[in-house]
């Protein structure tokens, strides 16, 4: 469904809100947000790119007019905002096809009920209307970069010698979020007793638990996976005579990166357990670490660590809830390693890796290094229908999503599309009172009858880097839903060569007035000002991607209001967005290629 | 023979510049190659480099009675910057010595057609500097005040003056300008063809096409140069390898160490206009526009200094790069856009071709000359930061006097090779310092001010504590020094905004740091002081500083002694002091900037003696500046050590213990003349010893303070400090220092000659101090340094550093007076009559301020004593 369309609807769609408080009445799970999986989508598909938004055009219909200067009175605003965050899970109660949420879930009937108007909302709102003038409500380009910035954290591995001897050069990494809180995650961290690097963006749906708990272990899970034996005996020693620990990883996190303290020790023991028996496995044989075996094998180990945690339970009731709503929440991963010019990428999800290659004449192509599971993918179709029986073939994949709900095919945590009906009725039962109130964990999918229909067993590429692969993008699907891969490569390459590998000006021979030169420098600066306002290219691409306009470049008065919508809107206009951006440092590239 | 060979070359490019006929250029040159002839085995000098630098070094020698020199080029005589140089000659220059070469340059090149015959397109075109704000405005009266007085014509103008001396210019943002009528455009490349064509003619022998290799060194003297075509005997070698000199320098098994790197610049070329300019249009400097813009040929010539410089050839690359460098309009954008802002009527003008000349640039934007420390004979005159052209001429006979004489005949000390260390040569440090300072060729030159990049590389021990506790930083040869510490309720102006040329931000915070070193105690981390220990068995150290130093070194253990090392002619090398630690050896305390040149003095002078050790023991030690009526009480807490002055006289050195710590080497002195203790703490101990004294001080009312408190306190008081206020022309007797020279001490020293010759005939010159008297704080200009003085209205020298002194509440400065001869303009003897029957005036940007002259400090300064109806409650308050 287009935003116009959606806009159409606007007017007949308020009639049936309600203000926040009745909501609250008839809708008790609402009460924790995180866990909340509203009976609608919070995403609605609006493929932003394709139309121009009637939103934003002159011609507004009329609820959107009000939108912006609702804004500027903060209380009004808030009211408003619940409201029309009613107003679309209401949208959506009555709308079947619903096309890119990730999980939908339909409610109880029971809600329908309880959600009839009690007041009309359009009075509601007129009725406080009286102090706003329809004023335009922009903000100023400082709080917009503000905004962008907020998020945005840049890595240069550091030079020795005033040499950089590592493959990659750095990294910028940001996220927007549209979800309050953000579901998104993303981690990055050297591997320090192997070599490496590790980069990855976590995509979390149903909450953040589960996103925020992988992007917190997986990198630990990889990391042992990859660690020699004698390391890992090291370390084990180390913990049993209570000797002070190797270190494995080198975590770069920006401030709001956190990680939950109450946990460690939880997620501690897990990780311990898997290296004693990965410690108990060496026959000692083989003594080459394959990357890939050990990415699968971790993410696999991780997913599997989550789905016990839960159903053992934690004696400390913070911590019992919390390992069920990892589990029962879900999250994609996209992980790269980086070492020397070996570059893997193990996804699972829609997350997605993208290679950014300068071809000879300085232009720029896209090589994707991973594969999205989901409906769009023939192969990942063909997998789930070999994973069931026949009589499944037509209920697994429903309206491109596994079983109807979920749109990732692969995903870390879901117990609800992993675990027998059984196990999850009793880890329900016996779990704390929130989770038993909470419709959505009760909900058991459609059509389930041979579970698991979910892995977290990721898809691992390889790539060997050449001299012209200069970066790498790792984003989430809030990304590539709003560019298309060779917009995303070319809007990077751009920034990070700056304007000195735009084919440059030569004179040569060729009347040219000081005038005439002067008219076109000024006309490319221009275009490459926009580069100039952010030092993280994560952020570049943020801008263009919430920003851009149909000719393809930065509009400010459209970053303006998308900036602005309130947290409970933003999300029918994007889903969130995680990026990072590796740069590769092709002279140790080039070099790697020589010795060979 | 060689010489008119070249000469043809010349005869075909003059027409037209070089950039015109490359080709043809390149055929007569691979002609050239074919008969090359053997080179010398041996010769007195050989010059590596065949720009204007080389070329000017080798005329100058041979001037000066020298014959026999070769002159290598490893391409074709001036082909490298020389050949690209925009060709303007602009004697405007910041500091003195830079006018005067400039001033020498001009004059040289005027008549250098009529000595060789050859034409070098020299024309007399003046020149506008144009202000577009008052600071800079500012920034140009003091120049101008100061080419006036060494003889240079210039005058601030209007901007309707500046609209009738040139037509084309928009100046309806100018708030005004400085013309310099003298000023000219030259051919670069045709006067170092000129002044190769006069060596010649002398005897030079020159060889182009000739790549020196490297420089053969034996017991730290050239012996020789290696060179592609075999090799030459030598005593002395000149690096002037312009962007190269680096690389060379480093090719030396013992590398000298030249910091200077290249960035690229671009100036742009333009067909001539409708009605062509006249070749004696003026050449426009647009420093706030960043562009300077001459007459090229009827058309223009503009090119400027960019906020984004591109630093080039960081790994070195050979020469044949320099011709295929690309032209960058995205990079020139900004500079168009300031040309066509100035000149709009030149929109319609077409273009000819944007040239990629790279220019040099030294780490603090002073061209670099002089002797090696580390080789004898291995002379350098390089890094001009793109005004090759102007200093040219002066530079080369500062260095054909320095190499025949031993000294030039003006202090060079700002452009001396030896003020830089190997500390300076990281390719890293001058890719990222080059960066700065070619931007700031354009910039608003403010008093104070500090490069940002290449920071943070030498520091004490306790820089980070200090820095937490707000101190702002300043640097002096790499070694980073507190200059105030900001309280933590205070903030300061951003970095941009605090230029000024006015009172400055800080003024409040050292006030209260000058009044707690006056009143209570104050720490001051002074650790980037150059320390030297000279220890021999026998009596050899000591003979040998009697021998180097002015003063009486045979004084007994423990004492300290000012003194001066001077030269022969009696100036000072280096101005120190020196602590006999026991019978044998000694511990000398130098400027910090003193580090490379002292000790390249010190090697030169001493016998080679296995048994006497000069060792470099700055980075042993931190120093810490107690100062202070209250550092005896904090001191004595910490060392249960009586510290009274019985005890522990003035002037005095002790070992002794400082809390936890001990053999900490305290002294009773100051740099300023406060009451207070220098401690030499072996670095281990530094933090140790710091935070026992902030604790046990905070009773006494201690604090930090920075250098800006310590010049206030020094300068107020008449300590005149080496490199700022005297110099190796500078005598004792000249700064009233006859105290410090011991002429009877019994044994012969360097310079007591001169000196004695100077007491007899009188000085020529006297550092005097002056302290303006209706001059506002608030509202006028600051002085700075480099200010004229006039007496009884006539000039009579410039001021050499200045500060405001809080306790007197006058600014004050430090200058020499001279007599010169009303009539010859002659200098006569100074007497102290003569400078105390005067009427002063100091000269800050054309504003005359009158100033009260005085030879002695004033006493009041240096009884501290406080009356006890005199106290308040405030002095019960912790500082």
């Amino acid at each position: 469904m287009s935003i116009s369309a959606l806009l159409s609807m606007g007017r007949c769609c308020c009639r049936c809100c309600c203000p926040r408080g009745l909501w609250m009445l008839s809708a008790p799970c609402c009460d924790d947000r995180r866990m909340c999986v509203c009976p609608g989508p919070r995403r609605i598909g609006i493929p932003v790119r394709s139309s121009s938004l009637p939103l934003f055009s002159d011609a507004m219909p009329a609820p959107t007019q009000l939108f912006f200067p609702l804004i500027r009175n903060c209380e009004l605003s808030r009211i408003y905002g619940t409201a029309c965050y009613c107003h679309h899970k209401h949208l959506c109660c009555s709308s079947p096809y619903v096309p890119q949420s990730r999980l939908r879930y339909t409610p109880h009937p029971a809600y329908a009920t309880f959600c009839r108007p009690k007041e009309n909302w359009w009075q509601y709102t007129q009725g406080r209307r009286y102090a706003s003038t329809p004023q335009k409500f922009y903000l100023t380009p400082p709080q917009v970069n503000s905004i962008l910035k907020a998020n945005e954290y840049s890595f240069k591995v550091p030079e020795f010698d005033g040499k950089n001897v590592s493959s990659i050069l750095g990294f910028d990494s940001n996220q927007l979020p549209a979800n309050a809180p953000i579901e998104d995650r993303r981690s990055a961290a050297t591997c320090l007793q192997t070599r490496g690097m590790l980069l990855g963006v976590f995509d979390g749906h149903a909450g953040c638990a589960c996103s925020q708990a992988v992007s917190e272990r997986l990198f630990y899970y990889i990391a042992v996976s990859l660690l020699p034996h004698e390391t890992l005996l090291e370390i084990e020693n180390a913990v049993e005579s209570g000797r002070a620990l190797l270190p494995i990883l080198q975590w770069h996190k920006h401030p709001n990166d956190y990680f939950s303290k109450e946990a460690s020790k939880l997620y501690f023991n897990s990780l311990r357990t898997y290296w004693q028996e990965l410690i108990d496995l060496n026959t000692g044989e083989s003594t080459d670490i394959d990357v890939k075996e050990a990415l699968i094998n971790a993410f696999k180990r991780l997913d599997n660590d989550i789905s016990l945690e839960a159903q053992v339970g934690d004696p400390n009731s913070f911590l019992n809830y919390l390992v069920l709503r990892v589990a029962f929440s879900g999250a994609t991963a996209c992980v790269a390693h980086v070492d020397g010019v070996d570059l893997h990428v193990a996804n699972t999800g829609d997350s997605r890796a993208m290679l950014g290659v300068q071809e000879e004449d300085g232009s720029w192509s896209a090589v994707t290094l991973s594969n999205d599971h989901n409906a769009q993918n023939e192969r990942e179709l063909e997998r789930l229908k070999l994973e069931h029986p026949k009589s499944e073939a037509k209920s697994v994949v429903k309206q491109d999503r596994l079983l109807g709900l979920l749109m990732p095919f692969r995903a870390f945590g879901d117990v609800k599309f992993k675990w027998s009906i059984d196990l999850q009725k009793r880890v329900i039962e016996s779990g704390p009172d929130q989770l038993n109130d909470n419709e959505y964990t009760k909900f058991i999918p459609p059509n389930y009858h041979t579970p698991p229909y979910l892995t977290a067993e990721p898809e691992v590429t390889y790539h060997r880097l050449r001299p012209q692969d200069k970066f790498l993008v790792l984003a989430t699907d809030g990304l590539w839903e709003t560019m298309h891969r060779q917009d995303v490569v070319r809007i990077v390459g751009e920034y990070l060569t700056g304007m000195h590998h735009q084919q440059p000006i030569a004179v040569g021979g060729y009347k040219v007035t000081l005038g005439q030169m002067h008219g076109l420098l000024t006309e490319r600066r221009t275009k490459m000002s926009s580069v100039f306002e952010d030092q993280n290219a994560a952020t570049h691409l943020i801008r263009h991607a919430v920003g851009n306009n149909e000719f393809g470049t930065v509009d400010h008065e459209r970053l303006s209001k998308m900036l602005s919508l309130p947290e409970e809107l933003a999300r029918m206009y994007r889903d969130d967005i995680t990026i990072i951006v590796v740069q590769f440092n092709s002279h140790v590239v080039g070099a790697y290629q020589n010795q060979e | 023979m060689m010489f008119y060979r070249l000469l043809s070359i010349v005869g075909r490019q003059r027409a037209s510049p070089g950039w015109q006929n490359w080709s043809s250029a390149r055929n007569s040159a691979s002609a050239a190659e074919a008969h090359s002839m053997a080179l010398p085995t041996q010769a007195q000098v050989v010059i590596c480099g065949g720009g204007i630098m080389g070329t000017s070094v080798a005329y100058h020698l041979s001037k000066m009675g020298w014959k026999d020199i070769v002159l290598l080029e490893q391409g074709r005589l001036a082909a490298g910057s020389t050949r690209f140089c925009a060709g303007i000659l602009s004697t405007a220059r910041h500091l003195t010595i830079e006018q005067k070469m400039a001033d020498y340059s001009n004059k040289l090149y005027h008549q250098l057609e009529q000595e060789t015959g050859i034409q070098t397109g020299y024309t007399r075109t003046g020149s506008i500097f144009l202000a577009q704000t008052q600071d800079r405005l500012i920034s140009l009266k003091r120049i101008n005040s100061r080419l006036n007085v060494i003889g240079i014509p210039s005058e601030i103008i209007s901007p309707k003056k500046v609209a009738e001396l040139h037509h084309l210019l928009n100046v309806h943002d100018l708030v005004g300008a400085m013309h310099v009528p003298e000023d000219a455009v030259v051919s670069s490349a045709d006067v170092a063809l000129a002044l190769a064509s006069a060596a010649s003619q002398n005897g030079v022998q020159i060889y182009d096409r000739t790549s020196v290799l490297h420089v053969m060194v034996k017991k730290g003297q050239v012996t020789g140069v290696e060179t592609d075509k075999g090799q030459i005997e030598c005593q002395y070698f000149v690096n002037c390898a312009g962007q190269w000199a680096y690389e060379l320098g480093l090719s030396n098994e013992e590398p000298v160490s030249i910091p200077l790197h290249a960035c690229e610049h671009f100036y742009l070329l333009t067909r001539p206009l409708e009605t062509p300019l006249q070749s004696s249009t003026p050449t426009i400097v647009d420093a706030d526009g960043r562009i300077y813009i001459r007459n090229w040929q009827g058309g223009i010539l503009s090119g400027g200094f960019e906020k984004n410089p591109k630093p080039i050839f960081t790994e070195g690359k050979n020469q044949l790069e320099i011709q295929n460098l690309q032209e960058d309009w995205d990079h020139f954008e900004p500079l168009l856009s300031s040309l066509l802002r100035r000149m709009p009527e030149l929109e319609t003008l077409e273009i000819m071709k944007l040239v990629n000349c790279p220019e040099t640039f030294t780490p603090d934007m002073r061209c670099i000359m002089g002797e090696s420390p580390a080789v004898q004979g291995y002379f350098v005159l390089a890094g001009m930061n793109s005004a090759g052209l102007s200093f040219g001429g002066g530079a080369g006979k500062y260095l054909a006097e320095w190499m025949v004489h031993g000294y030039p005949s003006e202090n060079v000390w700002e452009l001396d090779l030896k003020r830089f260390g190997a500390l300076q040569s990281s390719r890293t440090f001058l890719r990222h310092r080059v960066m700065e300072v070619m931007p700031l060729m354009y910039d608003l030159k403010v008093p104070r001010w500090d490069f940002q990049t290449g920071r943070q590389l030498r520091t004490s021990p306790l820089y980070d504590r200090l820095d937490a506790q707000g101190a702002r930083w300043m640097e002096k040869h790499g070694f980073e020094r507190p200059k105030y510490f900001v309280p933590p309720d205070k903030d300061l102006l951003a970095l941009e905004q605090s230029k000024t040329f006015y009172k400055p931000d800080w003024f409040d915070i050292v006030e209260s740091e000058v009044k707690c070193c006056k009143e209570a105690v104050c720490v001051i981390d002074m650790s980037s002081f150059t320390k030297f220990e000279i220890t021999s068995t026998g009596d050899q150290a000591l003979e040998v500083l009697q021998y180097l130093f002015s003063n009486d070194l045979d004084v007994p253990v423990g004492h300290i002694v000012h003194t001066g090392m001077l030269n022969e002619g009696g100036g000072y090398e280096n101005d120190c002091s020196i602590a006999r630690l026991n019978k044998r050896s000694f511990f000398m305390i130098s400027p910090t900037d003193q580090q490379v040149h002292c000790w390249a003095w010190l090697k030169k002078h001493m016998p080679k003696d296995s048994n006497l050790l000069l060792e470099d023991v700055t980075w042993k030690y931190t120093a810490l500046n107690l100062i202070g009526p209250r550092a005896v009480d904090v001191l004595s807490e910490l060392s249960y050590a009586p510290m009274t002055p019985d005890h522990f006289p003035s002037l005095f050195c002790k070992e002794m213990s400082v809390g936890y710590a001990n053999g900490i080497r305290v002294m009773s002195m100051t740099h300023t003349g406060e009451p207070g203790f220098m401690l030499y703490i072996p670095i281990e101990y530094a933090l140790h010893v710091y935070n026992e004294v902030m604790s046990v001080g905070q009773k006494y009312g201690i604090r930090n303070a920075g250098y800006y408190a310590l010049r206030s306190l020094r300068i107020e008081k008449f300590f005149a400090f080496w490199g700022q206020d005297i110099n190796n022309l500078t005598t004792p007797l000249e700064c009233g220092r006859e105290s410090r020279v011991k002429l009877e001490k019994g044994m012969d020293f360097i310079g007591r000659d001169a000196l004695l010759l100077q007491k007899q005939n009188g000085v020529y010159k006297r550092l005097t101090m002056f302290i303006l008297d209706d001059h506002d704080t608030d509202l006028d200009l600051w002085p700075w340094w480099g200010e004229p003085i006039y007496r009884n209205g006539q000039y009579v020298g410039k001021t050499t550093s200045s500060a405001y002194s809080y306790s007197l509440e006058r600014h004050v400065c430090l200058g020499f007076v001279h007599n010169f001869s009303e009539d010859t303009g002659e200098e006569q003897v100074v007497t102290a009559d003569f400078i105390n029957r005067g009427e002063y005036e100091i000269d800050i940007a054309g504003y005359r301020f009158q100033a009260k002259a005085k030879l002695y400090p004033v006493a009041s300064l240096f009884t501290q004593k406080r009356r006890k109806d005199d106290m308040e409650l405030s002095d019960l308050h912790g500082k």
